[in-house]
């Protein structure tokens, strides 16, 4: 899959057909964990920019192998890199795995809601993350952290399994070292050495530097930690409103027309993924949808 | 003396304690230090005294054989450390060890033993206020037991 010439000369207004991907080009990849890498691409062809919103998400093409859906955990301020992190756990991401600098991917997007950063001014913000999860809300901290005067406290709560699997290392490392920042991270389990905190995720809201009446929370991480993590920010104050919750589903046409991701009344890849807590907390404990 | 009880009288464990009971509690209470990576106290050793950590961070862990003592929790100011004073065979089932220097007073669950089993009214006032600290950790294990994170992809 290294460079074509043909494709390098692309003309073609792929932009106009929302099903057919863009080629980008692999300009690096970085395994964050054992488990989880990070691609950095590039179009090629006539694209020279990709913008995007924080949290919204990439259908991505292996060609000859499947396409699936991925959220964008690059800095939104920089839209001559396209930038994705996923687990390599399914068919498609573990033949991403093995691809290297200079493969093709297709990409088609950016789809789906973003977070609603700009109705954060002036509060304070609270980021809640688990596992995969921080990779969407990545390009929201740099959005804030980019205009960090405009909010008030800036919290990251992160809960991974164990201080292995915790992904960009050296990025949170930096931000800990801000003082206009608060971050903190958990893990399930750890072995004596950690000097890091040990319990779920939802064990730091209770204690985390924020007034739960001027907060806005952004939530991304398995539905069950989601569930449990909007409950304990009730516990603090903040109510469903300023609740905002990254949703996952089997996207496939990623334009809501397939009705694979379909959740209640809803289409995850169209009306979502972002949504505020109120409108699908119903939804959240039913059985089957 | 003084000093712990207005520490006491502001943790939400004590709130709405009767005078009388925390009077009881207050004179069970002493200041202790422990210095980062000291013992706080170890599983199988007598378990007579419950901790309300004023600062620092303590690692609850267990040993194991292959892979060496594992932290299950962290806990951190204001947390309460202990409850195996209250419950027989009195022992601890866990180790504790301070990650930082951490500052905590030490509350005689052996005297406060005997005074429950004394007065009933007072045992059941202490055992609702650890019942709720019980659940909130049984809770969270639930939620490590399920090793949630694993499961988006």
């Amino acid at each position: 899959m290294a460079t074509d010439p043909e494709l390098l000369s692309l003309k073609i207004d792929y932009k106009r057909n929302p099903m057919l991907p863009w080629p980008f080009q692999i300009q690096r990849v970085k395994h964050e964990t054992e488990d989880t890498f990070t691609v950095e691409l590039q179009p090629l062809g006539a694209l020279e920019e990709f913008a995007f919103q924080p949290g919204q998400f990439n259908m991505v093409y292996v060609f000859g192998v499947g396409e699936i859906p991925i959220s964008i955990s690059g800095d939104p301020a920089k839209s001559r890199m396209l930038v994705h992190t996923t687990r390599a756990v399914g068919t498609v991401t573990k033949a991403m795995d093995k691809m290297r600098r200079g493969d093709i991917l297709g990409i088609r997007g950016p789809y789906g809601t973003p977070w609603p950063i700009d109705h954060a001014n002036g509060l304070d913000v609270v980021f809640v993350a688990g596992g995969i999860g921080l990779a969407p809300l990545r390009p929201a901290l740099y959005e804030v952290v980019a205009h960090r005067e405009q909010y008030g406290k800036v919290v990251l709560l992160y809960g991974t399994r164990t201080p292995l699997d915790v992904p960009f290392r050296q990025e949170l490392e930096n931000w800990r070292a801000r003082f206009d920042l608060e971050i903190y991270v958990t893990v399930d389990r750890a072995m004596s050495g950690w000097r890091g905190n040990v319990g779920v995720v939802t064990n730091l809201i209770s204690r985390a530097p924020f007034d739960p009446r001027n907060t806005m929370a952004f939530v991304c991480g398995p539905e069950i930690m989601m569930r449990f993590t909007t409950m304990e920010l009730h516990k603090r104050g903040v109510d469903n409103e300023h609740i905002f919750v990254s949703m996952e589903r089997n996207m496939k046409c990623a334009i809501g027309l397939c009705g694979h991701c379909q959740f209640g009344s809803v289409f995850v890849c169209k009306d979502g993924p972002v949504f505020q807590y109120g409108k699908i907390k119903d939804m959240l404990v039913k059985w089957e949808i | 003396m003084e000093d712990l009880k207005n520490i006491l009288a502001e943790h939400p464990f004590f709130k709405g304690l009767n005078e009388e009971y925390f009077a009881l509690v207050v004179g069970c209470a002493t200041n202790l230090r422990v210095d980062a990576g000291k013992m706080i106290l170890r599983e199988g050793e007598d378990a007579n005294q419950f901790y309300l950590i004023r600062s620092g961070k303590v690692s609850i862990q267990l040993m194991t054989p292959n892979k060496g003592p594992i932290i299950i929790q962290t806990l951190h100011e204001g947390d309460i450390l202990g409850w195996s004073w209250l419950v027989p065979p009195f022992t601890w089932h866990f180790d504790a060890k301070a990650i930082e220097l951490t500052r905590m007073i030490a509350l005689d669950g052996k005297c406060l033993r005997m005074k429950c089993e004394d007065d009933h009214d007072m045992g059941y006032e202490l055992l609702k206020r650890f019942a709720d600290i019980m659940t909130k950790r049984l809770e969270s294990t639930r939620l490590q037991l399920l090793d949630i994170y694993g499961d988006r992809s």
